[in-house]
C-alpha cells in the first residue's frame, strides 16, 4: 500500500514534469515570438533581441527550461504583461474565487448525481430509470455556454430575479453565484448520474445480491449495506475526475457570467497572449488535476477491499 | 430457532404441476413445465440433468426469486403445506435464509467483495432473530468450526478474496446453516471447484444432512454426485422430469431413454473400457422454442415411433411395483434393454509408431517481482514461478498422451510451451526430430506450425465471432499453405465439415448461431486443417454438455486414428482419460508425479496423489466401490510451493520429514511407469486399488 | 490479407453488412430513434443550406430585429437579426455545415490516432503499453479547455487547427477505451488460435480483434461526436473558433449575448440548434447501447 503511494506520487511528479515540458515547448521554443508577446508587436528586432539577451533567452533550450521550471517550482511566475504585477499576485485571488465557485457546484452535482443514480440503478429499465437517464442525457447535451444563455434569458431577463453577471463589485454576493453554480450543475450531475447508475445497475445483478436478497434481509438492508457499498467505489473515481472537467466548464462560467476566476484569468491570458500568466495558469491546472487524479487512485484503491489487501 | 412449526409433519417441499416461464422481446420461454415434486422432513433430492433442463430455475422459483421476467404461470410451490405464491413480501423474507437456506455454484461470486465475512455471516442471525452483535459472533464461530474451517477467527476477519475456493464454499454453505434451516436448496456447489476439493465439501454435506436433519434438495449436472448426496432424484430433460424414483431404482432400473443414454454417456472408471464403452446421444438439445410436439427427447431418441411419441399430452406413467418410480416415456414397457447394443465410442488398439515428440528436463519459469517492502530490505525482489519443473515425457505417432491435474498443475503452461506461445527456460522439447524449447511461434516455419496445432477449452471462445466459420477454416488453410487456390481452398473447407460431421452450409454461418459441441467441432476441423502430426487438445470437452460430450470426444478419437496423429490431451477428468488415453501423465504443482500407460496408472501401485485423484471422482455406479480419501487443506500456491515433495502438505501417506526435505526418487515399478514418492517398495506393492466392482453388481446401495 | 472472394465462404464484406444491420436494430430503440431523426435532420439541413436559408448567410439588413420583424424588401427575420442586420435562422442554417463538417473530420482524425495507440498497447502490453499509456496520461491530465486554449493560443484559430486540437485532446481517450477493450478481447481463445498458426500481431490486432470490438467504438463515437460538437461550439463562444465571417454557432451566441438586454431571445435560438444537434448524437449513442445490450 505505502510503495504503491510513493509510486503513485512518482508517476504524479513525473507527469507534472512532462507537462512542463510539453508548456514550455509550446509556449517558449519559439523565442522570437516571446519577444514579441512580451514587447508588443510594435518594437523592432534590435529591441527585441536586447531583450531576450538581457533575460538569457539566447542560452540552449535545456538551460532555459531548468532555469524556468526552477523559477516555477520557487512560486516566481514571472510578470503578467497585461497585469503588469507579478503573476501570483493576480493567480491566487482568482483561484480562491473559482474553488468557491468550483467547490459549490462539485457538491451539488455530486448530491443530486448520486442520488438519483442510486435510485436509477435500483431497478434497470424501471420508470424512475428510465426518467433519470434520459434527463441526464437531456442535460449533459446542453453546452454550459447555452444553458448559460437559456438560464440568462429566463431568471434575468424575463423574471427578473437574479442579478445577470458575477463581477461581484461591490463585494461577495451569494446571489450572483447562483447563475453559474446552475449551469456547472445541470452540466456535470448527469455525468455522475449515469456512471453511479451504471455501477448500480451492474452490481444489482450480482450474484452476492441475490444471496443478500436470499438471506432474508430486508430490501433497504440490501441496497445500503450491499449494493451502495460496492456501487460507490466507481463514482467515486469520476466524481474526483470531474474536478478535471469542472475547470473546464469553469472557463466558460466565468467568461459568461464575467465572475473573476481563474478561468475567466486564463481566458483573457489568451486573448492577450499574456505568456507568462498562460503558463502559470496552464501549470496550475494541470496540478490540481493530477493532483484530483492521484488521490482518486489511492482513494479507489483504499475503498476497494480487492486490492487493498494483495 | 426461526419462526419453525413444530406441530407440522407432512412433506416439507411439494411442487405441484409446477409451470415456470421466462417472458423475453421474443415471447413467452417455458422453462419448466409441469414439475412435481415432493420433498419430506429429513429427506434429499436431486435434481440432475444438462444445462438449460430447467433444474436451477426450480430452485428459484422455490425462493420465490425468479427475476424480473420469469413467472410461475401454473402450479404450486408448497413450503410445508403454504403456498409460497400467498405469502406476502415480509412472510417471504422471514422465511428465506431462516428457514430455506441456498448454497450456491460460485462461492466467489455469492459473496460481496467488500465486506468481510464475520459480518456476512453475522447478518444473517442479526436479521432473522433478536441476538445481540456478540451472540451472532459467536453463533458465526461455532459454525465456521462446524464446516471444518481452520482458524475461523481469521476467516471472519478476512475478505473474501483472501481465501481459497473451497474454503469460501464452506462459509457460504456456513452462511447457509446459520439458521438451522428447514430446508437447504444446493445449486451445483461443487461444479466450480478442483475435483479433490469437491470431495471434501461433499463429504461435509452428507455430515450435515445427518447432524442438523436437514431437508435437501441438490441441484447438480454430476449423476456420480447425486448418487452420493441423495436418496431421490429427478431426472430433468428441457424443462420437464423424465424419470422420478429413488436413486437406486433410477440409477440400476433406468426406464427412460434418456436416462439410460445419460448413463451411456458418463465414462467411469471403474468400468473396463471396451467392455463398456462411452455411447454418444446423437443431436444436440432442443431450443426452448424449438421443442419437438409431444416427447422432447423424440429427435435424439432411437426408439421414436411416429404418431406416437409425437402425440401432446405426454404424462408422467408409474412403474408397477415401484411406488414414486415415475416415467414420461411412451414406450417404456415395450423396450427391451437387453437387446438394445448401441454403437459406443471405437476404443480399438491402435500401433503407436516413431517418437514423435520427446520432452526432455523441460522447465519453465516465470518471474515475479515482489514489490514489498520486506523484498526489499532482503533484496530478494525477484521470485520464480516454478510452472513446469523437470518434464520429461515421450509421445508417439497415433498415441494418446493425457496430461491429468487439477487448477495450478502446469497444464496449460506446458501446452503453451509446446506451442510456442512461451519459450522454455531450460531443457530440451524435441518436435519431429528439432528443439523447438527456444523457438517461438513466429519463429517456427510454416510446416512446423502447421504440423503442431491446438483445440480450446470454452466453445464460446474457440472461433472469432465476427468472422464466419468458412472463412476461419479458410485462413487456416492458406496460412499452412495447405492448398492456395481459392476453389480448392473451398473444397478443402467443405471436407473439413464432413470430416467434424457438420452440414457444408455451415462454412457460411456465424459461430453466434451454432450450439457449443457444434463450435468444438469446428475448433476441431480449424486445428486438423493444417494435417497436423501432433495435436494439443486443451480440455476441450470439458465445458460441454456429457450428452455432447461423448460425441465430440468419439469424434476426436476417430479422427486421430485416421490420421495416426498424436494426441497430447490435457484434461482434469480422470474417468474420460481412462477411456481415451494410451498413456497417462499425472502432474501436480508444475512437476510430474507419476506417468504410465492407462492400466499402469489406474492400477496400484499409485503415486498417493494418484490415488487420492482417483478416489474422489464421483462415479454414477450403484456397483462400484471405492476408498475414500479426503485430501486435507488447500492446494499450495504454485508461487509458493512446498518443499521436497511438493505433495506432502496434503499427502495422506506422508512418512516423515524426508518428505519435506528431499526431492523424491523416481520408482519404476515396471519399465515406463515412473512414480515420483519416497515410499518404500514394499509399501507401493501392498496398495490397494481404490476403484473396485462390488461383488453383487446388481445389490442395491453399494455403500 | 488478399481480398479475392473464395466462392460460397463469405468474407470482409459481409462483416461490414452485419455492422449495418446491427446499426438497423436501432429501429427497436425509441430514444435512439429521436436521437437519429435530430441528427439526420441537421445533416439534411447541411445539404441543402442553400435551398433552406432565406438569406445568404452574411447578407446585412436591419440590426437586431426581433424575430418574426419583416425586412426592407418584405421578407421576414423568422429569428431576427444580428447586430450587422444578418438573419439568424439563415445563419444557423449555414452554421450546421461548419459544425457537421468539422465534427466528424476531428473524430474520425482521433480516431484514425488513438485506435492504433490503444491496439498497440493492449495487444503487446509492457514497454509499449507503459509508455503510450504514459503519453496519454500527460494529455488527459489538461483540463480539455485548457488544453485547447493553449493549442489555439499556440497555433491559431483555423478549422484545420481545431481539427489538429481535437485529435491531439481525445486520441488518448480513445486509447484509453480501445485498450481497455483489447486487454479484454486478446485473452479470447480465438486469438490463441491466431498466435499458435503464427499470425503477425497487426494482423491479429486488425482481424482477430478489432472486429469484436467495434459495438462498444460505434456508441463511443457517438458520444464523442456530440462532444466534439460541443467543444467546437465552444471555442466559438470564446471566440477560438473559426474566423469571422462566417457563421459559427458558438460564435453567433457569443456576439447575440452582448445584445440581450435589447432582447434576450436573439442567443436562445443558436443555443437551441447546438443543444439539439448534441443531443441527437446522445440519444443515438443511448439507443445503439440499448440494442446492442440486448442480445
Ligand atoms: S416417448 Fe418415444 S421418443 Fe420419447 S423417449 Fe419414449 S420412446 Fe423415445
Ligand atoms: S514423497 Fe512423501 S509426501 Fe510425497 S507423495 Fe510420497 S509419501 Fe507423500
Amino acid at each position: 500500500m505505502l510503495i504503491f503511494m510513493f509510486r503513485r506520487f512518482g508517476t504524479m511528479v513525473l507527469t507534472m514534469v512532462v507537462v512542463s515540458i510539453l508548456v514550455f515547448l509550446l509556449l517558449e521554443i519559439n523565442v522570437e515570438s516571446v519577444a514579441i508577446k512580451v514587447l508588443g508587436p510594435y518594437t523592432s528586432v534590435e529591441q527585441r533581441n536586447l531583450w531576450l539577451e538581457r533575460n538569457g533567452y539566447f542560452d540552449p533550450a535545456i538551460l532555459r527550461y531548468l532555469r524556468w521550471l526552477g523559477n516555477f517550482v520557487i512560486g516566481d511566475f514571472g510578470s503578467s504583461v497585461r497585469f503588469k504585477v507579478p503573476v501570483s499576485d493576480v493567480l491566487w485571488p482568482r483561484l480562491a474565487n473559482t474553488g468557491i465557485l468550483g467547490g459549490i457546484a462539485l457538491f451539488l452535482a455530486s448530491l443530486i448525481g448520486l442520488t438519483l443514480g442510486v435510485i436509477a440503478g435500483m431497478r434497470e429499465g424501471g420508470p424512475r430509470d428510465r426518467g433519470v437517464s434520459v434527463s441526464a442525457i437531456l442535460t449533459t447535451s446542453v453546452p454550459e455556454f447555452a444553458s448559460a444563455t437559456f438560464l440568462l434569458s429566463f431568471f434575468v431577463f424575463h423574471l427578473g430575479w437574479l442579478p445577470g453577471t458575477s463581477g461581484m463589485a461591490d463585494g461577495f454576493d451569494l446571489r450572483q453565484l447562483v447563475l453559474p453554480v446552475m449551469v456547472l450543475v445541470i452540466y456535470d450531475w448527469g455525468y455522475i448520474a449515469r456512471m453511479t447508475r451504471a455501477s448500480m445497475a451492474e452490481v444489482m445483478t450480482t450474484h452476492y445480491i441475490r444471496t443478500a436478497v436470499l438471506k432474508g434481509l430486508p430490501y433497504g438492508q440490501v441496497i445500503r449495506r450491499h449494493a451502495m457499498r460496492n456501487a460507490l467505489i466507481a463514482p467515486f473515481t469520476v466524481i474526483m475526475l470531474q474536478i478535471n472537467w469542472l475547470l473546464s466548464g469553469v472557463i466558460v462560467v466565468e467568461v459568461a457570467f464575467g465572475y473573476k476566476g481563474f478561468g475567466a484569468l486564463l481566458y483573457e491570458a489568451s486573448l492577450n497572449q499574456d505568456i507568462y500568466l498562460i503558463e502559470a495558469c496552464a501549470m496550475v491546472a494541470v496540478f490540481v488535476a493530477v493532483m484530483t487524479q492521484t488521490l482518486a487512485d489511492v482513494g479507489y484503491t483504499y475503498l476497494n477491499p480487492r486490492i487493498r489487501f494483495s | 430457532m426461526g419462526s419453525q412449526d413444530h406441530s407440522y409433519d407432512g412433506p416439507i417441499l411439494e411442487c405441484r404441476d409446477l409451470c415456470i416461464s421466462y417472458f423475453t422481446r421474443a415471447g413467452e420461454i417455458p422453462a419448466v413445465i409441469d414439475f412435481n415434486m415432493t420433498l419430506n422432513q429429513g429427506g434429499s433430492i436431486g435434481l440432475v440433468g444438462e444445462s438449460g433442463c430447467g433444474k436451477s430455475t426450480v430452485a428459484m422459483a422455490i425462493m420465490r426469486y425468479l427475476g424480473g421476467n420469469g413467472a410461475i404461470v401454473r402450479g404450486q410451490v408448497l413450503y410445508k403445506g403454504r403456498d409460497m405464491a400467498s405469502l406476502s413480501e415480509e412472510e417471504l423474507r422471514q422465511l428465506r435464509g431462516n428457514e430455506i437456506a441456498m448454497v450456491y455454484q460460485e462461492p466467489m461470486a455469492a459473496l460481496n467483495p467488500s465486506m468481510t465475512l464475520g459480518r456476512q455471516l453475522m447478518e444473517v442471525p442479526l436479521c432473522h432473530e433478536k441476538i445481540s452483535e456478540a451472540e451472532a459472533r459467536k453463533r458465526a464461530m461455532q459454525i465456521l468450526a462446524d464446516v471444518n474451517l481452520p482458524d475461523p477467527e481469521r476467516v471472519m476477519a478476512a475478505y473474501p478474496h483472501q481465501i481459497s475456493g473451497g474454503q469460501q464454499q464452506r462459509v457460504v454453505i456456513a452462511m447457509a446453516l446459520l439458521s438451522n434451516p428447514s430446508l437447504l436448496l444446493l445449486d451445483e456447489p461443487t461444479t466450480a471447484l478442483d475435483v479433490t476439493v469437491e470431495a471434501g465439501i461433499i463429504e461435509l454435506i452428507g455430515q450435515i444432512a445427518k447432524k442438523f436433519s436437514t431437508s435437501m434438495v441438490y441441484i447438480s449436472h454430476n449423476l456420480g454426485l447425486i448418487l452420493e448426496t441423495c436418496d431421490r432424484v429427478n431426472v430433468m430433460y428441457s424443462g420437464v422430469v423424465v424419470e422420478s424414483g429413488t436413486v437406486t431404482e433410477v440409477f440400476d432400473q433406468m426406464r427412460h431413454p434418456y436416462t439410460k443414454g445419460l448413463f451411456g454417456c458418463i465414462p467411469l472408471p471403474g468400468a473396463d473400457k471396451s467392455a463398456r464403452p462411452l455411447v454418444p446421444i446423437r443431436g444436440q438439445l432442443p431450443l426452448p422454442h424449438q421443442r419437438p410436439p409431444g416427447c422432447y427427447f423424440a429427435p435424439r431418441c432411437d426408439f421414436f415411433k411416429q404418431g406416437l411419441c409425437d402425440l401432446e399430452d405426454l404424462h408422467m406413467t408409474s412403474v408397477p411395483n415401484q411406488p414414486g418410480h415415475d416415467v414420461r416415456c411412451r414406450r417404456w414397457q415395450e423396450i427391451d434393454w437387453s437387446t438394445y447394443k448401441p454403437v459406443g465410442v471405437g476404443v480399438g488398439e491402435v500401433q503407436a509408431g516413431e517418437v514423435v515428440l520427446s520432452l526432455n528436463k523441460m522447465k519453465k519459469y516465470y518471474e515475479i517481482t515482489d514489490n514489498s517492502i520486506a523484498a526489499m530490505i532482503r533484496g530478494k525482489r525477484v521470485r520464480y514461478v516454478k510452472a513446469n519443473e523437470s518434464i520429461s515425457l515421450e509421445a508417439r505417432a497415433s498415441e494418446t498422451v493425457a496430461i491429468v491435474g487439477e487448477s495450478g498443475c502446469g497444464k496449460s503452461t506446458f501446452a503453451k510451451v509446446l506451442m510456442g506461445l512461451e519459450t522454455a527456460t531450460d531443457g530440451e522439447v524435441m518436435f519431429n526430430g528439432k528443439d523447438i524449447s527456444q523457438e517461438q511461434v513466429q519463429k517456427r516455419s510454416a510446416d512446423q506450425v502447421g504440423s503442431m496445432q491446438m483445440i480450446f477449452q470454452n466453445p464460446f471462445d474457440t472461433l472469432n465471432p465476427s468472422h464466419s466459420v468458412g472463412s476461419q477454416l479458410a485462413r487456416v488453410i492458406r496460412k499452412f499453405g495447405v492448398e492456395t487456390d481459392g476453389d480448392k481452398i473451398e473444397q478443402r473447407v467443405m471436407e473439413l465439415l464432413d470430416l467434424v460431421k457438420l452440414p457444408r452450409d455451415f462454412a457460411r454461418r456465424r459461430p453466434r448461431q451454432l450450439s457449443g459441441g457444434q463450435k468444438q467441432r469446428v475448433g476441431i476441423a480449424r486445428a486438423f486443417a493444417g494435417n497436423p502430426s501432433t495435436v494439443v487438445a486443451d480440455e476441450p470437452v470439458s465445458a460441454l454438455d456429457v450428452s455432447v460430450q461423448a460425441a465430440v470426444t468419439g469424434l476426436l478419437m476417430d479422427i486421430q486414428k485416421t490420421y495416426r496423429t498424436t494426441l497430447i490431451f490435457i484434461s482434469h477428468d480422470l474417468s474420460l482419460v481412462r477411456y481415451l488415453a494410451d498413456r497417462v501423465v499425472v502432474m501436480y504443482l508444475g512437476r510430474i508425479v507419476e506417468q504410465g500407460t492407462t492400466d499402469e496408472v489406474f492400477a496400484p501401485p499409485y503415486h498417493p496423489y494418484t490415488e487420492a485423484l482417483l478416489s474422489a471422482v464421483p462415479i454414477a455406479d450403484t456397483s462400484v466401490e471405492r476408498t475414500r480419501i479426503i485430501l486435507e487443506g488447500n492446494l499450495p500456491s504454485v508461487t509458493n510451493p512446498p518443499s521436497g515433495c511438493v505433495f506432502n502438505t496434503r499427502c495422506q501417506r506422508k512418512i516423515g520429514a524426508i518428505c519435506e526435505t528431499e526431492v523424491p526418487p523416481i520408482f519404476e515399478p515396471s519399465e515406463g511407469h515412473r512414480i515420483a514418492c519416497h515410499l518404500s517398495r514394499e509399501e507401493m506393492l501392498a496398495m490397494k486399488p481404490v476403484i473396485s466392482l462390488a461383488a453383487t453388481p446388481e445389490s442395491p446401495a453399494a455403500e | 490479407m488478399t481480398d479475392q472472394v473464395v466462392a460460397g465462404v463469405p468474407r470482409r464484406e459481409s462483416s461490414l453488412l452485419r455492422t449495418v444491420r446491427g446499426l438497423a436494430l436501432i429501429r427497436e430503440s425509441a430514444v435512439g430513434m429521436i436521437g437519429l431523426s435530430l441528427v439526420l435532420f441537421w445533416v439534411l439541413v447541411a445539404i441543402f443550406a442553400p435551398l433552406l436559408a432565406p438569406f445568404p448567410p452574411n447578407q446585412t439588413g436591419l440590426p437586431l430585429s426581433p424575430p418574426g420583424a419583416v425586412g426592407l424588401e418584405g421578407n421576414v427575420y423568422w429569428l431576427g437579426t444580428d447586430q450587422l442586420g444578418r438573419d439568424t435562422l439563415s445563419r444557423i442554417i449555414y452554421g450546421s455545415r461548419q459544425v457537421l463538417l468539422y465534427a466528424p473530420l476531428a473524430t474520425l482524425c482521433a480516431y484514425l490516432v488513438g485506435i492504433p495507440m490503444g491496439l498497440a498497447a493492449g495487444y503487446r502490453r509492457g514497454l509499449t503499453d507503459d509508455i503510450l499509456s504514459f503519453i496519454s496520461n500527460v494529455i488527459l491530465s489538461f483540463p480539455v479547455l485548457v488544453l485547447y486554449i493553449i493549442i489555439i493560443a499556440t497555433i491559431g484559430a483555423s478549422g484545420s487547427n481545431i481539427v489538429i486540437a481535437v485529435t491531439f485532446a481525445s486520441a488518448p481517450g480513445i486509447m484509453r477505451i480501445v485498450r481497455g477493450l483489447v486487454l479484454d478481447l486478446r485473452n479470447r481463445e480465438y486469438v490463441f488460435a491466431a498466435e499458435t498458426r503464427g499470425e503477425s500481431p497487426w494482423r491479429i490486432m486488425l482481424v482477430e480483434i478489432l472486429p469484436n470490438a467495434r459495438g462498444p467504438l460505434i456508441v463511443d463515437a457517438c458520444l464523442r461526436l456530440g462532444y466534439v460538437v460541443i467543444t467546437i461550439g465552444t471555442l466559438g463562444f470564446l471566440g477560438l473558433g473559426l474566423p469571422p465571417p462566417d457563421p459559427d454557432w458558438g460564435g453567433m451566441v457569443s456576439e447575440l449575448r452582448s445584445f440581450a438586454i435589447i432582447n434576450p431571445l436573439l442567443a436562445v435560438f443558436p443555443c437551441i440548434a447546438i443543444s439539439s444537434l448534441v443531443l441527437g448524437f446522445n440519444l443515438l449513442a443511448d439507443g445503439l447501447r440499448e440494442v446492442s445490450l440486448r442480445d
